[in-house]
């Protein structure tokens, strides 16, 4: 009796987390004026209008620049650091992993006005270096995560190879570890990039008057009302957001089995 | 220099970057509002450094913070126990089905990647007055009038449950996952029913997963800011809704760095309590 029950709870569960974001896509090709049901027809309409608010386009510009400068510095910060947690016996291993985990126990609200009080008191006002300050913060430990559990797998005696071969360290991280561990490094930078991208409780402590990333901008119109223009706008983030990782997983394994050949 | 003397010290410069980055972006801020925390928000706006517990002596007695943290204690808790109710058996039928389990799995962490602000407001989408129940009910002529069926606690806790699922499932699915299934015929061939092996084998085994991804759902739930202001009404604030009010709004950072360590210890100490009996691994575990 067990398994068909669980299996049709399952599909309600998977339902229950998808539906509402089909309908997102649904209502945003509707042709009725006040995007909501009943649809009248099939319409891209509001992805014209979307494309012309100069508001939503600012936006996107905004978090693009934010999630790629976030991403470089989280990933380069992170690389270095895994690299001397798994390559080296340093004392105080655990105490060091879980200062540089600490961001994810910390909610983000406390984080977020801790950061934004701190460097207030420095005379660091909200600003756009602030907002990057914190998002690789919080991005920070989910590349050290991800980068670690790759760099556990990249055997030892292929760089002591390298180097018994005459290559400095330096080379042999160059032409050995770096294009071994890549594909972590392009997973980390991308998760680093979606998290910046997605976030809003942190951001709005931290945004200076004026300027609006996508989640924020979202945010303050739904304070109006849901129009379809947010509903395109969900549209092309979930299209952005769903389609780049699994671009960067195709790109990552093609890499992997480069390598590997 | 030694070479001994270099290679001990590469660790540490590779470290440094990260180190002082987390150093000075969150463990000095943190301490740097524990200080703030006993400084007076003066009438005339500037803030009085000293040692003084009034912002402390509010954040615990004034009976308006005291009843959003239950309020929000409670909330995080019902959400928890929702998404383990509802996580459980689709972690269960992830980890046994046999030849769908990478696709589920990718399904299953696509609304990571699908933004928090999107997948919560679509439920007015769902929910709203013009939103597709009412537009049914109406349609199947249940009833004549939209129901205003948002804006309320049970609409927040349904937004987070959409959110924090997915971490509960995956939590729970890699504990099972790690399960012996020879356990389970073991049992069995022992004489006891599918249902007893799944209470005495499985079940026991797989709960530090249903603890850690619990841990994670109460945490961030219990932090929510967004939640509560899309899909609550006006009274359905939560405690990070007060944080923000006090740092935002009021601009009474004293205060709002009391109130915001007071949710950092409340949410602390059970973490604590977690790491004393199932370590940090685990969640390492189903955060990777």
């Amino acid at each position: 009796m067990g398994w068909r029950l669980i299996r049709t709870y399952t599909i309600l569960v998977y339902l229950f987390m998808f539906l509402p974001i089909a309908v997102v896509v649904l209502l945003s090709f509707n042709a009725n004026q006040f995007g909501s049901f009943p649809m009248t027809g099939l319409s891209t309409r509001w992805f014209e209008t979307l494309w012309q608010n100069e508001a939503i386009m600012r936006a996107f510009r905004t978090s693009i620049t934010l999630g790629l400068m976030t991403a470089v510095v989280s990933t380069v910060l992170g690389v270095l650091a895994s690299l001397a947690l798994v390559r080296y016996a340093i004392p105080g291993r655990n105490l060091i992993t879980t200062l540089l985990i600490a961001p994810i126990l910390v909610p983000e609200v406390v984080l977020a006005v801790a950061l934004l009080l701190f460097l207030n008191f420095l005379n660091i006002g909200k600003s756009f270096t602030l907002l990057l300050m914190g998002h690789v913060i919080f991005t920070l430990p989910f590349v050290i995560l991800v980068v670690q559990a790759r760099l556990v797998s990249i055997r030892r005696d292929v760089e002591e190879a390298a180097m018994s071969l005459g290559a400095s360290p330096r080379q042999t991280f160059f032409s050995i570890t770096l294009p071994l561990l890549m594909p972590a490094v392009a997973a980390g930078g991308l998760f680093a990039f979606t998290i910046s991208f997605d976030d809003i409780t942190g951001t709005l402590f931290w945004k200076p008057g004026g300027i609006e990333t996508v989640p924020t901008q979202i945010f303050s119109m739904l304070r109006n009302s849901i129009s379809p223009e947010i509903n395109a706008l969900g549209t092309v983030i979930i299209v952005l957001t769903v389609g780049l990782p699994l671009i960067g997983a195709a790109v990552a394994r093609k890499l992997a089995t480069k390598s590997a050949g | 220099m030694s070479i001994e003397a270099r290679e001990a010290r590469q660790p540490w410069i590779l470290l440094a970057p990260a180190l002082t980055a987390i150093g000075l972006l969150l463990i000095v801020p943190l301490m740097f509002i524990i200080v703030y925390s006993f400084w007076l928000r003066s009438a005339a706006g500037a803030d009085t450094p000293g040692f003084f517990f009034d912002n402390w002596i509010a954040a615990l007695t004034d009976r308006f913070y005291r009843d959003i943290l239950l309020n929000t204690l409670k909330i995080a808790a019902v959400t928890t126990v929702a998404c383990a109710v509802l996580g459980y058996p689709a972690a269960y039928f992830i980890a046994r089905s046999q030849g769908n389990k990478l696709i589920l799995l990718v399904l299953l962490m696509l609304p990571f990647w699908i933004s928090y602000i999107i997948r919560t407001m679509s439920w007015i989408n769902i929910l709203g007055v013009s939103g597709a129940l009412n537009s049914a009910l109406i349609w199947v002529g249940i009833i004549n009038e939209p129901i205003q069926m948002l804006y309320n606690e049970t609409t927040v806790i349904l937004g987070l449950v959409h959110f924090l699922l997915p971490f509960m499932v995956l939590n729970i699915f890699v504990s099972l996952d790690g399960i012996d299934t020879n356990l389970e015929d073991a049992a069995s061939s022992l004489g006891a029913t599918r249902w007893q092996g799944f209470l005495q084998v499985t079940l026991p085994l797989s709960l530090p997963g249903l603890a850690a991804g619990g841990l994670l759902c109460f945490v961030l739930a219990a932090g929510t800011y967004i939640t509560p202001v899309i899909l609550g009404g006006p009274r359905d604030a939560m405690f990070a809704n007060l944080v923000y009010e006090a740092i935002i709004r009021q601009l009474n950072w004293p205060l709002g760095s009391a109130l915001s360590l007071l949710l950092l210890i409340v949410l602390g100490v059970l973490v604590l309590i977690y790491n004393r009996y199932l370590g940090m691994a685990q969640l390492a575990k189903g955060l990777g």
